[in-house]
């Protein structure tokens, strides 16, 4: 209809005429919206449900079974990157806070013979050029409250400071830090967490 | 002859009225964000499953980390921090290696509930299936 009517005019009143219904079609698709269910009441409702996640088959019987990632992680510290509450962050949950402050108490065994160690020591990576981005401030306390010291050392990490030709092309490739962060520890989007030390602190710092 | 026109014209005009209010309802719940992901950290394994005729795993590292830390399973247990490394067989599950450590009926459920681990959907690709930040390792 509109390619007919190309003046000024025609073109006005086909849009005037239209709006009302237009407006009228955007509303009851928004209040549709707005009545549909959410999942769970909290700051940070938008976790999937298995059923919907594309991965769990919606026909098998014992689906309802499975617990829901929103049951879960809606009680735990919320992930957020800065205060936008649209974006995401992993789980959208701060896993160290959440075991700090005692939101969870996972298991540290199995055996009963396994020793637990945690490591409180703070490494400053200072081989590395990193360009205008803050050095990197490795956190073992952290680390060690989840993770076993055979878990890095020493096959991936050496102990021996600067022994390790860590990179961020290897990380982003799954190696190094990038065995976890980018897979199930928080995402390589999150640049500041890891540098974290500004230059003008730097001189203080532990060296590596 | 004035009179039918403008009855023709009017209702014309109501035609156009209502389609156009259908057609932006259609775009606009068109638009309504579908969002189909899997939970950051979601590990498929079908590298045997499906040619056995059983659906794919699907493994939950946030399900596994409230309740377990990492060196649990990457110590203890002994699987490897890289999706696709572990050699997961039913027959060591059953024989309490691997899953079979917890999956006992004494810890968690035992490998009797099938459903429970294989629930994935047919035709899943094994490997990482990192949510909306990520697309895992060697995926960048």
């Amino acid at each position: 209809m509109l390619l007919f009517c190309w003046n000024i005019k025609d073109v006005k009143r086909y849009i005037v005429g239209r709006l009302p219904a237009v407006c009228i079609g955007l509303c009851i698709a928004l209040s549709s919206l707005a009545a549909e269910p959410v999942p769970v009441a909290s700051p940070h409702s938008n976790w999937v449900p298995l059923a919907q996640d594309g991965l769990h088959d919606p026909s098998n019987p014992r689906l309802d079974l499975l617990q829901n990632p929103a049951e879960a992680l809606s009680l735990l510290p919320p992930d957020l990157e800065g205060n936008e509450r649209s974006s995401v962050v992993g789980n959208r949950v701060k896993w160290v806070k959440a075991l700090r402050e005692g939101y969870i108490n996972p298991r540290t065994n199995i055996y009963p013979e396994t020793k637990i160690k945690v490591l409180d020591l703070d490494v400053m990576l200072t081989k590395r050029d990193t360009g205008e981005l803050p050095r990197v401030l490795f956190p073992h306390k952290q680390h060690t409250e989840w993770l076993d010291c055979s878990n890095c050392h020493e096959w991936l990490f050496k102990s021996k400071t600067g022994a390790t030709p860590i990179s961020m092309f290897a990380i982003l490739d799954g190696e190094y830090c990038g065995r976890c962060h980018g897979a199930v520890a928080f995402p390589l989007t999150q640049c500041q967490r890891c540098h974290s030390v500004p230059f003008a602190a730097q001189a203080p710092a532990k060296a590596q | 002859m004035m009179e039918s026109d403008l009855r023709t014209h009017s209702r014309h005009r109501f035609r156009r009225f209502m389609r156009a209010g259908i057609v932006s309802l259609a775009l606009s719940m068109l638009a309504i964000p579908f969002s189909l992901h899997a939970e950051y950290g979601d590990v498929v394994l079908n590298k045997r499953a499906e040619k056995a005729g059983v659906r794919p795993v699907i493994f939950p590292h946030w399900f596994h980390r409230i309740r377990f830390r990492c060196k649990v399973c990457h110590s203890e247990l002994g699987f490897e921090m890289r999706a696709g490394a572990n050699d997961v067989l039913m027959w060591d599950i059953v024989n309490g290696k691997f899953c079979g450590m917890c999956h006992n009926n004494q810890i968690a459920w035992g490998p009797e509930n099938c459903d429970l681990c294989h629930s994935g959907k047919q035709g899943l690709e094994s490997g990482i299936h990192g949510g909306d930040s990520t697309m895992g390792p060697g995926r960048w």
